[in-house]
């Protein structure tokens, strides 16, 4: 049983215990005229222990030509939300356990959420498409790989099979494969770890996208490797004017690609903005952790790296007030009389800059150019 | 993959080299280190010396038991002169000796049981098959719904419950109260339909069994498959469900349920000892068990060898299909 509202209505989760958080979120379910627009999204998997909130309440928009890059540790919610987004929470959902889902996801001004499920499997591959992490598990090892990006094509084209399979040739050419009409015949485990994720990015734009969603589509590949790869999809970005989101864990990655940051922690944001800004005026304790634990050739070497204490929360219970709390070595910050189970909601702190902290400005500022950034 | 294929030929021609020289050894050397005279179980308990001595001459069962060894590999290949004196018996090959029960060729009575045993083991593994992995999947794809654990349910009492009671109970229930089904007593050449009849319950009873085995397997592999990357790749790419789990998830799933179809239909051929007994079907399996009681040497050594043989040639089968279907399994 998907948390699917009846269209017509305003929908109402009835997992919903916040209203929408942060900006930018429009009144009601006013359809949004963003090319991609997530409201409030709420995805939670009910498990034997409990309610696993893995995602919790996230809002963000991007434009096509734009890249975001949603950052933040493992189960903070980044792939659960990128999964959400293409609607794979809805299908092979066999069995009793199954994904709930609310709030609001539009895509060039339909809503996906309530849309019918076999509307969204048509966008599906054609109009938004997904990179994986790991490749070599992500392709079937039975099939060739002309044969799977070719089956992309002709599930949403009314072509034969010898068009698409030239259609996966050009592909696997475009994204820097030698001889791409022979090797349209191998098997996955004949590709090498680049050369598979190549091939899994030519399958993701067999269908010129407008939303490319990559998951960590560099964290299984060699250091060297993954340059190119990032480098590919910057390319591919401008020559196809995709809208593309980033997941990773690294801030390395982001760095070199998006124009705007979102950190999750605990499923929701706790900090989005322009890149720059969150990398050079980061406004959350958490983001200054996940800046003092990246490891920088220009730092110090006799210097340590500072890593986040303690370790990600429960999905299951979640620490009240702000998720980030218990690890959060500014916690005891006078705050002003607000009390440790109030939730912090995104403020503007700058252009288009949220972050959803209790300390006050002038405390964040403080903080952060006194004590972390000249450790940095 | 030729040079792959010579060489696995070879290594199963070996292989039964090995598992008849064990299974001879056995069944010829044992008795005589117990004190018991193989050539007595032929001639009976009433002979007297002199006969006794005279088969033991004619069976060359005073050589040594290499020598008796290598003259039945011989008898295999180009067939077999008895001989005693005068008393000459031509076998032809592949001559597996003599019943010591009724004194005929083994051979053509393997022959002769081999299409009893086939025709049960085929009927039942197209119902198995089919009706296995069908319900493997269903109950996979409703995976912890009421069908799924009656289904699981029914497949656990299936693989728990020995054919001897499955059978006897079908034939109590189906044939004798309810008379739906006759007794498999007809013969194919005479009347094919009541043939087909009567092997019904034998089909559906050894079918039953195994049926569960595929059911459990099926299931847990489908759910294995359901979870990899690969078939969240193919929804990512706007397959829909049928294709993703009809193409996708079952080329992955066939893949075990085929290496075990391939080695337990071997096993089957050789004699479904249990099933045949229960319905007095006189294939392999059923005669075997007589030729234990009977202590007929050369016909359970004929039978050993046939089931070791479709064993084998199942094993190499099933290899050559592995890497057909699975391009990771390279043959070198």
């Amino acid at each position: 049983m998907t948390a699917v509202p009846v269209p017509g209505e305003t929908p109402v989760s009835p997992l919903t215990k916040t209203g929408a958080v942060g900006e930018p979120v429009s009144a009601g379910s006013a359809p949004s005229t963003a090319f991609l627009e997530v409201r409030d999204l709420q995805v939670h998997f009910p498990t034997d222990d409990g309610l696993v909130k893995s995602v919790d309440g996230l809002s963000f928009t991007l434009e096509k030509g734009k890249t975001l890059g949603i950052v933040g540790e493992s189960g903070s919610g980044k792939s659960v939300t990128s999964l959400g987004i293409m609607g794979l929470h809805r299908v092979g959902q066999y069995g009793r356990q199954k994904a709930h889902l609310s709030g609001e996801i539009w895509l060039n001004g339909k809503e996906l959420l309530t849309a019918d499920p076999d509307e969204v499997r048509r966008l599906r591959g054609r109009d938004m498409a997904m990179i994986f992490q790991d490749p070599l598990s992500a392709m079937h090892p039975y099939f060739t790989i002309g044969k799977q990006i070719s089956e992309a094509y002709l599930v949403h084209n009314k072509v034969d099979k010898k068009t698409a399979l030239k259609r996966a040739v050009e592909l696997l050419d475009r994204v820097g494969i030698p001889e791409p009409h022979k090797r349209v015949d191998s098997y996955p485990h004949e590709f090498s770890g680049g050369m598979r994720q190549r091939a899994m990015i030519a399958m993701a734009l067999v269908n010129n996208p407008e939303l490319l969603i990559a998951d960590e589509p560099t964290t299984a590949l060699d250091v060297t490797v993954q340059a190119q790869i990032l480098d590919l999809i910057r390319d591919l970005q401008k020559e196809f004017g995709s809208a593309v989101i980033i997941i990773t864990h690294d801030l390395g990655v982001v760095a070199e690609l998006a124009d705007d940051i979102l950190v999750m922690y605990g499923g929701r944001c706790v900090e989005r903005g322009p890149a720059e800004k969150v990398f050079y005026e980061p406004q959350h304790p958490y983001t200054w952790g996940l800046l003092g634990s990246m490891p920088r050739i220009d730092r110090d070497q006799t210097e340590r790296l500072i890593p986040v204490k303690g370790s990600p929360p429960s999905l299951i219970s979640i620490p009240s007030g702000c998720a980030f709390h218990p690890r959060c070595p500014y916690a005891d910050v006078p705050k002003g009389g607000i009390t440790r189970t109030e939730r912090p909601e995104l403020r503007e702190v700058g252009s288009r800059h949220h972050s959803a902290c209790h300390m006050s400005q002038e405390d964040r500022t403080r903080i952060w150019t006194e004590e972390i950034a000249p450790k940095l | 993959m030729l040079a792959y294929l010579i060489r696995r030929i070879f290594a199963v021609i070996v292989m039964l080299m090995v598992i008849t020289l064990v299974t001879f050894g056995i069944f010829f050397l044992f008795p005589k280190m117990i004190g018991t005279d193989p050539a007595l179980y032929f001639v009976g308990k009433q002979s007297d010396p002199a006969s006794i001595e005279g088969i033991r001459q004619k069976m060359g069962l005073d050589d040594p038991i290499l020598v008796q060894f290598g003259k039945f590999v011989a008898g295999l290949a180009v067939g077999r002169t008895y001989a005693n004196g005068s008393d000459v018996t031509q076998c032809a090959a592949p001559c597996f000796g003599y019943s010591f029960k009724t004194e005929q060729e083994v051979w053509p009575l393997l022959l002769e049981w081999l299409p009893v045993t086939l025709a049960l083991a085929a009927g039942a593994v197209v119902l198995w098959v089919i009706g296995g992995v069908a319900t493997g999947i269903i109950s996979a794809l409703k995976r912890g719904t009421p069908l799924d654990r009656s289904a699981m349910g029914i497949a656990l009492g299936g693989v728990s419950l020995p054919i001897y009671f499955t059978g006897m109970l079908s034939l109590a229930l189906f044939s004798d109260q309810l008379g739906w089904f006759d007794r498999p007593d007809a013969v194919f050449s005479e009347d094919p339909a009541a043939w087909f009849n009567g092997m019904v319950l034998p089909w559906v009873t050894l079918a039953f069994l195994y049926a569960a085995m595929y059911a459990r397997l099926t299931r847990a592999t489908m759910l294995e498959v359901l979870n990899e990357d690969y078939i969240r790749t193919a929804r990512a790419k706007g397959l829909t469900e049928p294709v993703v789990i009809g193409k996708h998830a079952m080329r992955s799933t066939m893949t075990p349920i085929l290496t075990v179809l391939g080695l337990d239909l071997g096993a089957l051929v050789g004699g479904a000892v249990l099933t045949e007994s229960t319905f007095s079907l006189h294939g392999l399996g059923y005669n075997a068990v007589k030729a234990i009681s009977d202590h007929d040497l050369p016909v359970i050594l004929g039978v050993t060898l046939i089931a070791a043989f479709f064993v084998v040639l199942a094993n190499l089968v099933v290899d050559l299909l592995y890497a057909v279907i699975d391009p990771r399994v390279r043959l070198s």
